[in-house]
């Protein structure tokens, strides 16, 4: 049966540039001799350090730990000596620095030893999750969510679909479609681990309709009994078919909410690359420790995919390949819709590096021009959002009306800007909102603390108040009773039901009125 | 607001915006031929007139304003202003009408609301609207379609020194336009079969003489701006739809006092307006549905000044007022997120 499948607004076609990358097998880079692991390579909580400087650690020992619920470990990529851990410049779109772990690699790669699970059907999916956190894996598709949150469809929800995403749908990038074409069993085994710990009824393995290699080399590699509940999809090579919702709508044709997961509709979605590493964890016991890494572009001299051991520089992986340091060239991890620039090619390779890219700095900056509203933006918005509105209520800094135009449904993907005729950063007021309306909320729930904080107070004076008029009160009571009055038996049994129910009720620190006739405030 | 080069997407399409101005004005040649051929060089000085003062107007103006004077000037969007409102002034008018045209139009629509992009009124309609109503004499002096044989000198002193060549008069050589003659006559209480009779060389095979050409084949150029995507299909279409509609409507019920809707689509200025002057990104709709709505609320006015209005043609006006509408158009059309509900 084939799928019927769906279309998605707007999206671009693009030059693909894949064909210059896949040209050779994937091969391993060499090992540098320092290695420089950030602690934060996830989104979410930084890691916490549990080695000392000077200390010898082994390929794949644990460097740092978890340290919250979103937050995964992370682990030497070789053996050697830890020599710093500080800050140190990452891959980041603002260049900053932070915290690292820097290893000088002994060049013995003595690895540790690693206890694989041997039946993971056995295993609690909870469990399972368990060992893939530990294991320090993150979604490999570029953003990098810790993968075991993923895996975890929380309590009374059940996972209809599991889809794999093979769809890589940005130009220049290849490392899944190597990966598809070279290891489909790992991916499928990878994804029967995943398809476990979501008890899914059913998966997608989704690829774009420009790789047939990996598609046949996929449906090689599917047993007949999978193939009863693991679909392998092609879908049509339009960017952005692989961000997540997009493909979840050419599949099935359901649309995740506006600011919704996938699993409010029963999905789940992951990266080919994480269902490998997945694979490697359970079946070989092996951390997160290398990953493919495209490297490519217009000074590539040879355009390939390296497996590459976190914290190498890229300058080590762009020298292997052919690149020289001479020019004044520019890098990019990622594609070059969603990636973003490196000053500094000595930043590490991390687990969310899929592709490193250079190519030339374009001398002649053309300045942006105004809007003229020309609508080719919202033709091309994937989210069905108006750009040119976003854009000008953006600029204006008018952040109620840009959320009214739903900002927070936008997905960078950066196709308004492709086509922007005027050529205006779109996406970066887009990020600029974002960051300011996450500033002001952050100021604003301090502000809320504070205030709570302060109301808390206001209610612990006010309880204290109200117990001492109702002891006040009782004690008056009492004294009329001793002087014997003449309330009866059951009405003196009320007064105590009330009088106990009321300091009850002060006890929770209820603003009810009372019988004693106290003060509102 | 900090915004660094480094930003993602690092790939563009070429479009730029000289590059949909460009293909503007070429796709306004095969009409302006066209109003050349029928009405004389005079079109073609107008032309020249306005594009001239638009540009250094403009010039003038990013200097005032302290704009990058380059970037803003190859833009292309003064000159197609400045064409759109040289076409629409009548061949025989003097110098200063363009001139006086095309500097309000940049100053007065467009830099005093910040520029391109910013101008919420049409400035070549602005201008056109301003002059018509300021020199209703000059703008009303259309030449009767392609009987003169003024050359371009002739035409050159009539524009800079107001003199026509010995034995010919205005009055010979001007007529009211076929819309206007009908109003006229119309409202003399003529039927339109006397009008037909009593006034054949205005009319041509589908609606006025001369006028439907120049129509042809500005809608020829739009199609070809809609064929290679630098407009959209929904303004055009809305607003020639509801012309043909509403128009076919009344002729249907009295064709002696309602002219047909070929009359309507094919004289005056509205292919123009529909392909080139309503489908101003700036000042237009932005939205598809709103778009939509913004072409049928022209179409509308432009047929209902037209008919009971107090001028004969309506184009300018008819834009302006939607002009004004399409803040809220856009605001009430937003289309449905990806993954908010369809209600
Ligand atoms: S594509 Fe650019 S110029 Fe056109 S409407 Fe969008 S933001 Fe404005
Ligand atoms: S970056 Fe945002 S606004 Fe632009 S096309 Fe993508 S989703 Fe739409």
């Amino acid at each position: 049966m084939k799928r019927r499948l769906w279309h998605f607004h707007g999206g671009l076609r693009l030059p693909g540039h894949k064909t210059e990358s896949m040209q050779e097998p994937i091969q391993a880079a060499n090992l540098p001799r320092r290695l420089t692991i950030p602690l934060q390579q996830h989104i979410g909580e930084p890691a916490e350090p549990v080695v000392e400087i000077g200390q010898r650690v082994l390929k794949g020992q644990l460097l740092a730990r978890a340290s919250e619920y979103i937050s995964v470990p992370v682990h030497a990529s070789t053996s050697g000596t830890v020599v710093a851990i500080e800050d140190r410049p990452i891959p980041h779109p603002s260049g900053l620095q932070a915290p690292c772990v820097v290893i000088d690699s002994d060049g013995r790669d003595e690895e540790i030893e690693h206890t694989p699970v041997n039946n993971y059907t056995e295993l609690e999916p909870s469990a399972l999750r368990n060992v893939i956190r530990e294991a320090g894996i993150v979604g490999l598709g570029g953003a990098g969510f810790p993968a075991f949150i993923k895996l975890n469809p929380g309590p009374g929800n059940a996972v209809d679909t599991l889809i794999l995403n093979g769809a890589e749908c940005e130009p220049y990038i290849t490392c899944d479609a190597m990966l598809m074409q070279t290891q489909p069993r790992r991916i499928i085994e990878g994804l029967l681990i995943m398809r476990h710990a979501l008890q899914a009824r059913h998966c997608i393995i989704a690829l774009e309709n420009n790789q047939p290699d990996a598609w046949q080399s996929l449906n090689n590699a599917l047993e007949d009994d999978e193939k009863t509940f693991i679909e392998l999809v092609k879908v049509p090579t339009i960017y952005p078919t692989g961000g997540e919702k997009q493909l979840i709508k050419v599949l099935t044709g359901k649309e995740v909410p506006s600011h919704g997961l996938p699993l409010d509709i029963q999905m789940v979605c992951h990266n080919v690359g994480t269902a490998a590493a997945i694979a490697d964890t359970i079946h070989e016991g092996k951390p997160l420790i290398s990953r493919y890494v495209t490297v490519t572009g217009d000074t590539v001299g040879q355009p390939c995919n390296l497996e590459v051991r976190i914290g190498t520089p890229f300058e080590a992986v762009l020298e292997q390949c052919g690149w020289r340091d001479d020019r004044n060239d520019e890098i990019l991890m990622g594609g070059p819709l969603m990636g973003f620039t490196v000053d500094n090619p000595a930043v590490p390779v991390i687990k969310t590096t899929n592709c490193i890219l250079s190519w030339p700095t374009t001398s002649e900056q053309q300045t942006p021009m105004p809007c003229i509203r020309c609508g080719e933006c919202a033709r091309v918005c994937p989210a069905q959002l108006l750009p040119q509105q976003l854009y000008w209520y953006a600029r204006a800094k008018n952040f109620d009306r840009v959320q009214d135009f739903n900002l927070f449904d936008c997905i960078e993907c950066g196709c308004c800007a492709y086509v922007c005729p005027s050529h205006i950063p779109l996406v970066q007021y887009y990020r600029f909102a974002k960051t300011e309306i996450w500033a002001q909320e952050r100021d604003k729930k301090k502000a809320d603390q504070a205030r709570e904080r302060h109301e808390f107070r206001q209610q612990r004076i006010e309880r204290k108040k109200q117990e001492d008029e109702e002891r006040k009160r009782r004690k008056k009571e009492m004294l009329k009773k001793s002087q014997g009055d003449e309330t009866d038996g059951e009405e003196s049994k009320k007064a105590a039901i009330d009088a106990a129910m009321a300091r009850a009720r002060a006890r929770r620190g209820e603003k009810t009125p009372q019988s004693g006739g106290k003060k509102e405030t | 607001m900090n915004l660094s080069l480094h930003s993602s997407p690092h790939m563009r399409t070429s479009n730029r915006v000289n590059r949909i101005m460009l293909l503007v004005i070429g796709a306004l040649i095969p009409g302006i031929l066209a109003a050349i051929h029928f009405f004389g060089w005079g079109v073609l000085i107008n032309i020249t007139l306005a594009v001239f003062t638009a540009v250094a107007t403009e010039a003038l103006m990013l200097r005032l304003r302290k704009r990058p004077i380059t970037p803003f000037l190859l833009d292309g969007s003064a000159v197609v202003t400045g064409i759109l409102l040289g076409v629409a002034i009548p061949s025989l008018a003097p110098w200063w009408i363009p001139v006086l045209g095309a500097a309000f139009a940049l100053i007065m629509a467009k830099h005093l609301y910040g520029g391109l992009g910013y101008n919420p009124f049409n400035p070549a309609m602005v201008g056109y609207a301003m002059l018509l109503i300021a020199f209703p004499r000059e703008m009303t002096l259309w030449l009767t379609p392609a009987v003169h044989d003024l050359t371009f000198v002739d035409n050159l002193r009539y524009t800079f020194l107001e003199q026509l060549p010995p034995n010919w008069t205005l009055d010979g050589l001007t007529a009211a336009t076929p819309l206007d003659a009908v109003k006229t006559q119309l409202a003399q209480n003529l039927t339109l079969t006397e009008i037909h009779q009593g006034s054949t060389e205005l009319f041509g095979a589908i609606s006025a003489h001369g006028w439907e050409w120049i129509n042809l084949l500005f809608m020829l150029g739009g199609l070809i701006l809609i064929y290679l995507r630098v407009i959209s299909w929904h303004i055009p279409l809305a607003m020639l739809a509801t012309l043909f509609l509403v128009s076919g409507l009344f002729h249907l019920n009295d064709p002696d006092t309602f002219t047909s809707p070929l009359f309507h689509l094919f004289s005056g200025a509205t292919m123009l307006g529909a392909f080139f002057i309503a489908t101003d990104p700036v000042t237009a709709a932005a939205t598809n549905r709103g778009r939509i709505i913004f072409g049928i609320g022209i179409g509308l006015l432009l047929y209902i000044i037209r008919t009971w209005g107090g001028y004969p043609d309506a184009v300018a006006f008819a834009v302006l007022l939607m002009n004004m509408a399409v803040p809220t158009i856009d605001y009430y059309t937003r289309p449905r997120v990806f993954g908010e509900s369809r209600d």
